[in-house]
């Protein structure tokens, strides 16, 4: 047994199953702290008012075991209030909780079997790396010994085996969130919180990082909430994810589920790119760019709408009769994003093959299609 | 080549001003101590002789004296600390609102001036006594002026040294995130008070270790109250001893700096590694 396994045997928590073959000590470890059986977490109308600010109005969502749910939202619209809810630091004016269908509201924070990383660092800078990790097993009356030799493999765990000896002050900052991972990791807990953990760090740290934190996750298969307000991380790593706005939860979806039919307009423009067209809604098809095309989902009453489209469903091609005309060009890699100017004024931006998009330069007329396909259209703003 | 060279002249003139500040602030201190020493020890007539501390040393009232100060500096660092420490994590987390209130009250005592506490101080202990003779308290009133351990002065010496404590402690809480700490400690399965120990004040060391510092200096120095209220801590007896002789009041000055700086030193080297002690009295 490693000491790990010990300490959760100790601790009376449940143990992983132990047929492991014990290829290597990782193997081990990650058998040993692999849960039984992941929890379930269900927020049900949670409201939150600070003064006149509400911070969470009516916020309803459930987590299912051993998925990793990343909350989406603007700066804000209440993600890290709920988050902790959940945590036990803060408490709903009404609403609850829910751990596994248990009422958790009322459980103090410190017996709340949930581990955390913080956005700042919050490693305690009088502790060695291996000492912050086997804090909470001290809290917990393990013995020295004991606590040492499973705060080191988890430090071996996030990769760094040969730093336990170094103070925080000593560590880079993606050293010092590992730390903090392996350290909310320590004590088994249900449900895992990440406070915009990488928001902190610089693009390539946060990139691999952003991989680790998935691969541990999904090997130890720990519920997982991620606060986020990086759409492009949101939806590269999460299964669901949940988008909020002003406290409340406006989808929550799988990624390509979230990107392909977003349910509402504020969805679709949050989540990746969208271009508004206007279009004279009849019936279930919209006349946009002289074409009729079928109405994407519900329907909105009014006849003057928005067809919301996203960069690479739309096609431009170079035309010296076209009444449209291209004003700006970035180049993405492998593709260049036009912004077009319609002939109405609307500014639409698409997405094009970088060796097509070679002759449009600003001002270059052209025409603007879309292709024959469903659309989303919502009611127009202004 | 050039710019090397020069950047070593730059280093080599701050450094020689260095040393030259150093030089002027060690002469003022040092001087006027080394005068004082020469003094009392060069007797005219007798040639170099200690009489002046043998006699102070031998005088009644020394070691008692020296004695009920340290135990009041004691007391007052305990009171103060454990009134102020949990007091002022509480206003960071819970109420940061409250801070300026917080801050003048804390304040006041250097406004007020020692007489006009005392002086305060003195009517409540008069008025006590007289007015409730027939009820328990008059034991306590009776209680905390017992001459062997004044604990009215302790109460006082903490109001006194509320200010100095508190910048000490804001200074160090400041250099720090107590809410996430907190909350980090907390969501690793510790308790409060176990939040409060562990995590928050072994980083407030320096802070401590400063409040110490300042709460004794100014309890092991305090003269007017104790005066007044008619005990005899270190500073009454030796204003008492030093008398007419002027060799012997000049020893005592010199002994009393010497005791406070022992004291200071003790409490550097409890307080643990000379890093922070150094740190905390730089
Ligand atoms: N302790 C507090 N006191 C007063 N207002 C608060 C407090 N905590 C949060 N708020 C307010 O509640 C709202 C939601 O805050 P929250 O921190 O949950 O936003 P967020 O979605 O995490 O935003 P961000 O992406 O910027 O971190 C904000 O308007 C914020 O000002
Ligand atoms: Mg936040």
């Amino acid at each position: 047994m490693t000491a790990l396994e010990k300490t959760a045997v100790e601790t009376g928590m449940k143990t992983g199953t132990k047929t492991g073959t014990k290829t290597g000590m990782k193997t081990a470890v990650r058998t040993a702290m692999a849960l039984d059986k992941a929890a379930t977490v269900e927020f049900r109308g949670l409201r939150r008012e600070f003064g006149t600010t509400v911070a969470l109005d009516g916020l309803d969502l459930t987590v299912r075991p051993g998925e990793l749910l990343a909350l989406l939202g603007p700066s804000g619209c209440g993600k890290t209030t709920a988050l902790r809810m959940l945590a036990g630091f803060e408490h709903p004016d009404s609403g609850e909780v829910l751990v596994d269908g248990d009422d958790v509201t009322r459980v103090p924070a410190h017996r709340r079997d949930a581990g955390m990383v913080f956005q700042s660092y919050s490693l305690f800078p009088h502790l060695s790396a291996l000492d912050n990790v086997a804090f909470g097993l001290r809290m917990r009356k393990v013995r020295t010994a004991e606590r040492r030799a499973a705060a080191a493999e988890l430090l071996d765990l996030v990769g760094l085996a040969d730093k336990g000896a170094q103070f925080p002050h000593q560590l880079s900052g993606g050293q010092q969130q590992r730390v903090a991972l392996a350290r909310a990791l320590a004590l088994r807990p249900r449900v895992l919180l990440l406070d915009e953990p990488l928001s902190a760090l610089d693009a390539k740290v946060r990139l691999t990082l952003r991989e680790e934190i998935r691969r541990l996750q999904r090997e130890l298969g720990i519920t997982t909430l991620f606060v986020t307000h990086d759409q492009e991380e949101a939806l590269s790593m999460a299964d669901r994810v949940a988008v909020m706005q002003a406290g409340r939860l406006e989808q929550c979806a799988p990624p390509a589920e979230l990107y392909g039919r977003p349910a509402t307009a504020f969805v679709a423009e949050f989540v990746g790119t969208m271009s508004r067209i206007p279009g004279r809604l009849d019936g279930t098809t919209v006349e946009v760019l002289g074409r009729r095309l079928p109405v994407d989902g519900p329907a909105p009453a009014a006849t003057e709408v928005d067809v919301l489209v996203r960069p690479e469903a739309v096609a431009v091609r170079a035309d010296d009769t076209g009444d449209a005309q291209v004003i700006a060009t970035a180049f993405l890699g492998a593709a260049i994003r036009v912004t077009v100017r319609l002939a109405d004024g609307t500014e639409v931006k698409a997405d094009l093959p970088t060796h097509e998009a070679a002759t449009l330069g600003a001002g270059a007329p052209v025409t603007v299609s879309l292709p024959d396909r469903p659309v989303l259209v919502a009611e127009r703003t202004h | 080549m050039a710019g090397l060279n020069a950047g070593h002249l730059n280093r080599g003139r701050s450094n020689l001003w260095r040393w030259g500040v150093l030089a002027c602030a060690g002469l003022y201190f040092l001087v006027p101590l080394a005068a004082s020493v020469l003094f009392t020890v060069d007797v005219p007539g007798q040639g170099y002789t200690f009489d002046a501390y043998t006699q102070i040393l031998g005088t009644e009232g020394f070691v008692t004296s020296l004695l009920l100060s340290l135990e009041l500096a004691a007391a007052t660092i305990a009171i103060v600390l454990l009134l102020m420490v949990p007091a002022m994590v509480a206003l960071r987390l819970a109420a940061p609102g409250l801070r300026p209130v917080v801050e003048v009250v804390c304040a006041l005592p250097l406004v007020v001036p020692p007489i006009a506490f005392v002086a305060g101080l003195g009517t409540v202990l008069k008025w006590g006594p007289e007015h409730l003779s027939r009820t328990p308290l008059f034991q306590t009133f009776v209680a905390i002026q017992n001459p062997d351990f004044p604990f009215v002065l302790v109460l006082a010496y903490v109001v006194m040294a509320l200010p100095f404590v508190y910048r000490a402690l804001d200074a160090g809480l400041r250099a720090m995130d107590v809410r996430t700490l907190v909350e980090a400690a907390r969501s690793c399965g510790a308790n409060w008070p176990q939040a409060l120990v562990r995590a928050v004040l072994p980083n407030l060391r320096g802070a401590l270790l400063n409040s110490s510092f300042l709460t004794l200096a100014l309890v092991l120095g305090e003269f007017t109250v104790a005066q007044l209220l008619g005990f005899r801590p270190f500073a009454v007896w030796i204003v008492n001893v030093s008398g007419s002789q002027a060799q012997l009041s000049v020893a005592v000055s010199v002994l009393s700096l010497l005791v406070t700086w022992a004291m200071l030193l003790a409490l550097a080297s409890f307080g643990g590694r000379p890093r922070t002690a150094s740190a905390a009295r730089g």
